[in-house]
């Protein structure tokens, strides 16, 4: 039987009630919206990225759930001097993640602390929750000016 | 008397577990179970009345046809219509404002004209209108509400105006379950010499209509709000009203004589019924109707209201919990946030108690602005429920506030 727990892990209500690197950076150059029409859930990404294409700060704004505003904070914390090229992957990483098996274990190595967002897999309703910072994260990467969505 | 126990036993759909608990269906406003009669009901034409209606010289095609308008007829006794002629049946409540601000809005509402609708509206009665107005240069204008969540009615005297054609308002607020004061906003709006659409997709279940008493232009209401099918609805209007629009779809069964030349409109009802309808649906509605008649819509409502009057008093103890929504005159809906917990996730987690709740706007946003909230959670009530039910609805909140302790 599957536990709340198992979603609702103490580091992601944590990281809902304390996320990290929240706010307007004074400093960027790639911003992006996020919006998930169904739940209402509004997410903006500020992106540093330095000539190397290595991003050298980030942070974001918005309000969600639990599982929408850990996940931003963990990706955040996950970014930090990644280049662009290495945050798509791990976008593709993690959405593979979201979305796979249950039986399948997370890829520890690649994600790190982000596997505790593992747990969406087992609520489909929730998974977009917890891929629309990744979405927003692209949108930022690529300067789209319309606002991202999961779909 | 008012049995909630052989209530229940008539609803197959509330006996069993989910995730392991017994299920607790809350979310009564989004849509209502059905109860065995009325899947019965459905379930008999398809097994011996299957047939297309209006037209067959067949007996399948009779028994169809006679079971289909005698759903009519009694959705007339119920809202109490002069005529068979004034029920429209349409897919649900939607389609039937559609329907009005279509056929009756484009020729009756010009550029410089206004609709008035209420801040607390679904956006089914925003939507369309909102469509109209863009389309012949009218002015959508709002009726606000106040903090408890109820109209500003010291405000309407001032928006209505010479230029006001239509009036559009719920009756029962589904994202708040405030009743609104219909009857003075119909005599106002007549004064000015517009039309009234109430939206009574939340209402039939819980409160007496009268069309006639209440004098209103246009009601519509969804079945599958009031223990009925989805995918079925209807649209009340007055007959002189109904006579002088034009078909709002064209088809078959709306007609009388088609040439290329010049097509001859079908009489009312059927002037609004392009094509073959929702038969099984319509037949279903009409069982649904006759369910509420059998269990009284006055001692469903007393119950709902016992059950709202004693959640609202438990919601009223529980820590960090707002509710959404007070007005003194409310029926069935308990919307409310929890400091520290999205709805979302107490939507996830009481699911996983068993309860069923609605997270979201509830197809009401404006109503979410109002309020500065970007959704919340609400729990409905229908006939069914029960005090326990509540409890247990309780239970999980305080389950939930502590998973996020």
């Amino acid at each position: 039987m599957f536990d709340l727990r198992d979603l609702y892990q103490q580091v992601i209500v944590d990281h809902n009630k304390s996320p990290r690197n929240f706010g307007k950076l004074a400093d960027f150059n790639h911003e992006a919206d996020g919006y998930n029409p169904l739940c209402g859930d509004k997410l903006h990404v500020y992106l540093k990225v330095n000539d190397a294409g290595v991003i050298e700060d980030v942070s974001f704004e918005g309000e969600g759930c639990a599982i929408s505003v850990a996940s931003a904070s963990l990706m955040t914390d996950a970014l930090k001097g990644k280049t662009m090229q290495e945050s798509e992957d791990m976008f593709g990483h993690f959405q593979h993640m979201a979305t796979s098996e249950l039986d399948e274990a997370p890829d520890e190595e690649v994600l790190g602390k982000l596997t505790v967002l593992a747990g969406v897999r087992e609520f489909p309703s929730r998974i977009k929750c917890a891929t629309l910072c990744w979405h927003t994260l692209l949108a930022a990467v690529k300067d789209r000016p319309e606002p991202a969505k999961t779909e | 008397m008012f049995d909630v126990e052989k209530v229940r036993a008539e609803f197959p759909i509330l006996h069993q577990e989910v995730y392991g608990k017994p299920l607790v269906y809350l979310d009564n406003a989004a849509t209502t179970q059905k109860p065995q009669s009325v899947i019965d009901a459905v379930r008999h034409y398809y097994e011996r009345d299957n047939a297309n209606v209006h037209r067959g010289v067949h007996a399948l095609s009779e028994r169809a046809t006679a079971s289909y308008e005698a759903a009519r007829d009694k959705i007339r006794e119920l809202l109490n219509a002069t005529s068979r002629r004034e029920i429209i049946f349409t897919r649900g409540a939607t389609e039937a404002i559609n329907l009005v601000a279509s056929s009756w809005g484009m020729t009756n509402i010009g550029a410089g004209d206004e609709v008035l609708v209420s801040e607390m509206e679904h956006h089914s009665d925003i939507v369309p209108w909102q469509m109209l107005c863009e389309r012949v240069g009218a002015t959508l204008k709002v009726l606000p509400i106040n903090d408890a969540g109820e109209l500003c009615m010291d405000q309407l005297d001032s928006l209505l105006g010479e230029r006001t054609r239509l009036v559009g308002i719920v009756h029962l607020s589904n994202a708040l379950g405030t009743i609104n004061p219909v009857k003075t906003i119909i005599e106002k709006a007549h004064a000015v010499g517009a039309k009234v659409l109430l939206d009574g997709a939340q209402a039939l279940a819980h409160l007496h209509v009268d069309v006639q008493a209440l004098d209103c232009d246009f009601y519509v209401t969804s079945a599958h709000k009031m223990y009925g099918p989805t995918g079925i609805g209807m649209l009340y209007a007055k007959e002189a009203l109904l006579d002088a629009m034009p078909p709002y779809q064209g088809g078959g069964d709306m007609i009388t004589m088609v040439t290329f030349e010049k097509t001859q409109y079908n009489d009312l009802p059927y002037k609004f019924e392009a094509g073959t309808p929702n038969i099984a649906g319509a037949i279903g509605f009409g069982a649904a109707v006759d369910w509420l008649k059998k269990t009284g819509i006055d001692a469903a409502s007393a119950h709902e209201n016992d059950l709202l009057a004693y959640a609202t008093e438990k919601a009223k103890a529980f820590d960090g919990l707002r509710i959404i929504g007070a007005a003194r005159d409310k029926a069935s809906v308990l919307s409310f946030t929890i400091k520290g917990v999205h709805p979302h996730d107490l939507g996830t987690i009481l699911d996983r108690e068993g309860v069923a709740i609605r997270a979201g706007h509830h197809c009401a946003m404006p109503v979410m602005q109002h309020f500065h909230v970007p959704a919340t959670a609400r729990a409905s009530f229908a006939a069914y429920n029960t005090r326990g039910e509540v409890d247990a609805l309780f239970a999980a909140l305080t389950k939930a506030q502590e998973l996020f302790a």
